[in-house]
């Protein structure tokens, strides 16, 4: 397997290689200080475990890890630790990052440190947790925690180690001499990272400009067991970006937003397996690296091996740098590295290259000039993208279509930029876009975040509030409950009491049987309606109508379930009996009228009509009997009331109302039942209501003697207490024909709004003569 | 130390929009060399008068539109837009309708919209468009090639060339030095079959040799600048397959009635448009798949316009058609980026 494949796009810009690979990799001297970053790599920076003042042996950790995606820092030298501050970094930003100061001692004195020896006896977690404290980073740009890679075999299956050794921006020559001087290490290191990926193949990318490194590193695979393949590659940038290289060599492309592993490649710098190979097998953790130091303001570029926290100004002065051509200095290579703003900065784990520029070197940009899309962009693009779309569209801040043509593929590599005859800074563009895109995305998170907030604590405050409602109802159904129970036991011994407690749930059960009539009218209109149109749903109908006066009865039912029985709440009773009673004759008449009509025209229904104006008659008949029952119950109370109470007392006065009330309301049942009687078919019904005639009667006899009996006391009582007893009774009697007034008008309205609309008021009304005769009933 | 900071990359690749549009100068040569061999002096005479006035022109406009004026004459795009109408425009065209042609091209076409790089149209085939609309007479008064004026170079001389173009001659003198274009002849031929025109016409027996000539130098031209890399193969050739497709095709069902692809590649302006006017990257679509289609669909274009419409030729107006439709091509020819399973089309395609 050893075919080179090509990735489209590329460009072949000057190399620049030669000036510092002729000399060998020399030593960087010892700083004054030397400056140790906590982050050095991607992920979270380190935590330190020095304290200012400390003395540290070299090689010995001062920072651990925090969190998975870290990596340790280690003391390059022997010294102490002068202090722990923050320190301007290696970074684009240019910003100042916390960092452990050490003065060294000079007398390089090792932390005790030894190789594994036979790592392959170890087993595999405790050989990669060594990596991770030994402090290894990928070493040849990015700076991903080199252990976290290891792991990947654990969940992928890693077919291919690619080792990267193309080394494509010009000017660096690090890894190159790395290679050439140290071939055996990086073998070394190939080997016992192959041990822990296990992958089927092993190759080694190098781009043909290194024609030592190749030799020595394929004379250093003579001594080597594994199946490594060198494989040169033609010199073009970007080969070394990570796709790139992965396409080269194995024709497959990474899919966007994945990563190699996820199609079974695992890549690692030639760097990282030197520096892996020293952690095993020597024991020594990551503190130094190779620096390519170049540029023409250095008279002498070279390569240097420097302790990690090495400012550039030591670099720079070790090649002997011309301050005054000093025009850039470029931190990495020419197409991809950041520009630092002062020499102060350390050297840190990926940090492969410093390029002191002349003007002449790396002169400024000329102003830019329009873009007439010549193309030249799209042919080098290795991410196959169209560069003069995206610089449009990122001017234009139309993001979304740059987003379309796949933006976040760019991988910045300056390919673009290097190729555009009209000097257009295409890479800033990107990195705009990018950013503006990112934040907009951030800021839409934000705003679904806090509307997500928003609602749910909208929902917290609904739910409090319903359970809040909730508790209230149910400890109002307990205090009525309890008032209940507590009038029941008064009602024992007393037999009877003021139905005013009772009121409220009266009240609703009164507008509940008054909607449920309503109701009940409605759909026996629309029955009708139906019946007269000869409708096919007239069955549905009837059940609809069905349905509303169960709903009527019931409601009528817990009406007078719920009113308090004899007395005050039996004259309700009484009325609502009256009035079912009323509605079943009504309802009765109506159904014989559909029946009738039904019958002339000889529709199908009309058995099923028939039915249901015998349930009616039934109903009514029942109705009927309900009322008389209840008004012989109530009857012989206002007879027995009424000789009992003492005349002179107050509390005699409720009776004798009472009484006055039983005696009209007996006169006019007695009239009823008579019309009732009149109207009846049934013979034997006809004799039965004779007798309940005759017996109501006797007993509307009884009730008004014992009403006059009572009200004479009575007066006697309010003349004493000086109270207008008649103009009380005046304002009752308006209260009471305003309630009939209301009835009236209820009987008369024709629409439902109005009908429900008069119901209410109907019920106002009779809630303020219920007052006005409580207030009555109180004096008489 | 106070250094600078400055965004990747550090180093950038020798060459402008200057250099760029200095090559397609270049590349020019061979043809304008070969059309003064053939038609005489007025090609150069046309060709400075139309560079002075599109620099005048542009130096005008820049300054109205209140733009660096050194900065914008050096990218040379105003000279590369001078000499391609100068070459196409009849050599012996009045001062007058070269100077409409360069006013439109650079005030109209070019600098309204913006300037180099924001024109939807090629600005010399918007002008040429117009003369030819504007002018017909003067535009079809081609100058007869020297093939057809016997022994030796007989051209017009320099001076007489001057007179035509800045004054006025005779309407006879225009006579022996001016005549119909093969793509005239073909075109208006009268019910004769395609091989009794050719017997007879004696711009098609004598004249054509001096257009295939012309052709094969602006070829020229245009392989030197495919070579340099100014634009791809794309576009060109893609217009030369599908011209020469459609003209095989029709010639090889009626070779009677239609005329050969020879021909057709051969003679008016087809090289000098297939290599530096297709090429035009403004105004044509931009990605690589993009310009196949476009360069066919102006070979197609040309293809029907010479054989059914009215104009002897139709690369102007193909272009211009084509220019139209270069932003919606552009938008259904994304090529495959690295890492997706296909290409996103259209805006809305998922990113």
């Amino acid at each position: 397997m050893s075919k080179v494949f090509a990735f489209h796009g590329g460009v072949h810009p000057p190399e620049n290689k030669k000036q510092s690979s002729r000399a060998p990799i020399g030593k960087a001297p010892l700083p004054a200080r030397l400056v140790l970053p906590m982050q050095q790599h991607i992920g979270g920076p380190a935590d330190p475990l020095v304290k200012v003042g400390d003395r540290v042996l070299k090689g010995q950790l001062i920072a651990e890890p925090i969190g998975r995606i870290s990596a340790s820092i280690h003391a390059p030298t022997s010294g102490i630790v002068v202090d722990i501050a923050a320190y301007p970094i290696p970074h684009a930003s240019g910003l100042s990052a916390e960092c452990i100061v050490i003065e060294p001692d000079g007398e390089e004195q090792w932390v005790e440190h030894q190789g594994l020896g036979d790592y392959k006896a170890l087993n595999r977690q405790e050989l990669i947790e060594h990596i991770r404290r030994s402090g290894i980073a990928g070493m040849g740009g990015a700076g991903f925690p080199t252990d976290v890679k290891l792991h990947l075999s654990e969940d992928h299956i890693v077919n291919t180690l690619i080792i990267n050794a193309a080394e494509c921006e010009p000017y660096i020559t690090a890894d190159d001499m790395l290679m050439r001087e140290r071939a055996h290490e990086v073998i070394g290191g190939i080997e016992v990272i192959a041990h822990l990926l296990r992958p089927s193949h092993i190759l080694i990318g190098i781009e043909d400009n290194k024609p030592n490194a190749i030799h020595a590193l394929q004379s250093a695979l003579k001594h080597c067991d594994l199946n490594i393949d060198v494989i040169v590659v033609p010199t073009k940038y970007p080969s070394g970006g990570e796709r790139q290289l992965i396409k080269l060599l194995t024709d497959i492309e990474v899919p966007s937003g994945r990563i190699p592993a996820d199609i079974g490649i695992v890549c690692q710098n030639v760097g990282t397996t030197s520096a892996v190979y020293r952690a095993v097998h020597r024991g020594e953790p990551l503190i130094s690296r190779i620096v390519t130091v170049t540029g023409d303001a250095v008279r002498h570029p070279q390569n240097l091996e420097t302790l990690l926290g090495t400012p550039f100004s030591t670099l720079l002065e070790a090649c002997d740098l011309r301050p005054e051509a000093l025009a850039r200095l470029v931190l990495g290579g020419p197409m991809m590295g950041v520009t630092v703003d002062n020499d102060r900065i350390p050297v840190i784990k990926t940090t492969n290259c410093l390029i002191a520029a002349t003007e002449q070197e790396m002169p400024p940009a000329p102003p830019a000039q329009a873009c007439i899309r010549c193309g030249m962009c799209e042919q080098a693009c290795p991410a196959d993208l169209l560069p003069q779309q995206l610089y449009w569209f990122s001017k234009g801040r139309e993001f979304d279509k740059a987003k379309n043509h796949n933006l976040f593929d760019c991988i910045e590599c300056g390919a673009c930029a290097y190729v555009c005859p009209s000097n257009i800074p295409l890479v800033q563009y990107y990195r705009f876009a990018k950013s503006e895109i990112r934040t907009e995305e951030r800021e839409q998170q934000k705003a679904d975040h806090a509307r997500e907030r928003f609602e749910a604590r909208q929902a917290r405050l609904e739910r409090e509030a319903a359970e809040k409602e909730a508790k209230r109802k149910a400890r109002a159904a307990e205090a009525a409950k309890a008032q209940e129970q507590r009038k029941a036991q008064a009602e024992q011994p007393a037999s009877e009491a003021p139905a005013a407690s009772a009121s409220p749930d009266i009240k609703q059960l009164k507008t509940a049987a008054a909607v449920a009539r309503t109701k009940l009218k409605k759909a026996q209109k629309a029955y009708d309606e139906g019946a007269a149109a000869s409708v096919d749903n007239l069955a549905e109908l009837e059940a609809a109508l069905n349905d509303a006066r169960q709903k009527a009865e019931a409601a009528e039912q817990a009406l007078s379930a719920g009113s308090p029985a004899p007395s005050g709440g039996g004259d309700d009773q009484l009325k609502q009996l009256k009035v079912a009673a009323a509605v079943a004759r009504t309802k009765l008449k109506k159904a014989q009228d559909a029946l009738k009509s039904a019958e002339d025209k000889g529709l199908d229904g009309i058995d099923k009509l028939r039915a249901t104006v015998e349930t009616l008659e039934q109903k009514a008949s029942e109705a009927q009997q309900a009322f008389d029952a209840a008004q012989k119950t109530s009857a012989p109370a206002a007879v027995e009331n009424a000789p009992q109470p003492e005349p002179n007392s107050p509390e005699s006065g409720i009776d004798a109302k009472a009484l006055k009330q039983q005696v009209s309301i007996m006169r006019t049942k007695l009239k009823k039942s008579q019309t009732a009687l009149d109207s009846c078919e049934d013979a034997e019904e006809k004799a039965r209501l004779e007798q309940e005639v005759a017996d109501l009667k006797q007993r509307f006899d009884q009730a008004t003697a014992a009403f006059e009996k009572a009200e004479q006391a009575q007066i006697e009582a309010a003349a004493k207490d000086g109270v207008d007893l008649k103009q009380l009774r005046i304002d009752a009697a308006m209260a009471r024909a305003a309630v009939t007034k209301s009835e009236r008008a209820l009987s008369k309205a024709e629409s439902d709004d109005e009908r429900s609309t008069i119901e209410q008021d109907l019920v106002a009304a009779r809630e303020k003569a219920e007052t006005l005769n409580q207030t009555l009933s109180q004096y008489e | 130390m106070a250094l600078i900071h400055l965004s990747s990359p550090h180093v950038s690749k020798a060459n402008s929009t200057a250099d760029v549009m200095r090559l397609v100068l270049i590349a020019t040569l061979p043809g304008i060399l070969a059309m003064t061999v053939f038609f005489g002096w007025g090609t150069l005479v046309q060709i400075a008068l139309a560079s002075v006035l599109a620099l005048g022109f542009e130096a005008a406009i820049l300054k109205l539109r209140k733009r660096p004026l050194g900065f914008f004459l050096k990218d040379g795009s105003a000279l590369v837009t001078a000499v391609l109408l100068a070459v196409a425009i009849p050599p012996f065209s009045s001062w007058w309708v070269t100077a409409t042609g360069i006013f439109f091209a650079i005030v109209i076409a070019k600098q309204l919209y913006g300037g180099l790089g924001n024109n939807p149209f090629n600005p010399a085939m918007v002008a040429y468009a117009l003369l030819l609309v504007s002018f017909p007479v003067e535009m079809t008064r081609w100058t007869s090639p020297i093939t057809q004026n016997g022994e030796g170079w007989q051209v017009a001389g320099l001076l007489e060339t001057l007179q035509v173009i800045f004054g006025s001659v005779e309407a006879t003198w225009y006579d022996s030095f001016t005549g119909a274009t093969p793509l005239d002849v073909l075109k208006h031929r009268a019910g004769q079959t395609t091989e009794e025109i050719w017997r007879q016409s004696d711009v098609l027996i004598n004249g054509v040799a001096a257009w295939y000539a012309v052709s094969a130098a602006w070829f020229m031209g245009g392989i030197f600048l495919l070579s340099r890399k100014i634009f791809t193969w794309h576009a060109p050739l893609s217009m030369l397959i599908a011209l020469f497709l459609m003209a095989s095709m029709f010639y090889g069902f009626d070779p009677d009635n239609y005329v050969s692809p020879v021909v057709h590649l051969g003679v008016g302006a087809t090289m000098l448009g297939a290599f530096f006017i297709v090429t035009d990257p403004v105004s044509s679509a931009t990605s690589n798949r993009g310009k196949v289609i476009y360069g066919a669909a102006i070979g197609v274009l040309i293809y029907i316009i010479r054989t059914w419409g009215n104009y002897p030729d139709a690369v102007a107006f193909s272009v211009l058609l084509l220019n139209l439709c270069a932003p919606f091509i552009d938008q259904y020819t994304q090529p495959r980026t690295y890492g997706h399973k296909r290409a996103n089309r259209g805006m809305k395609g998922k990113s």
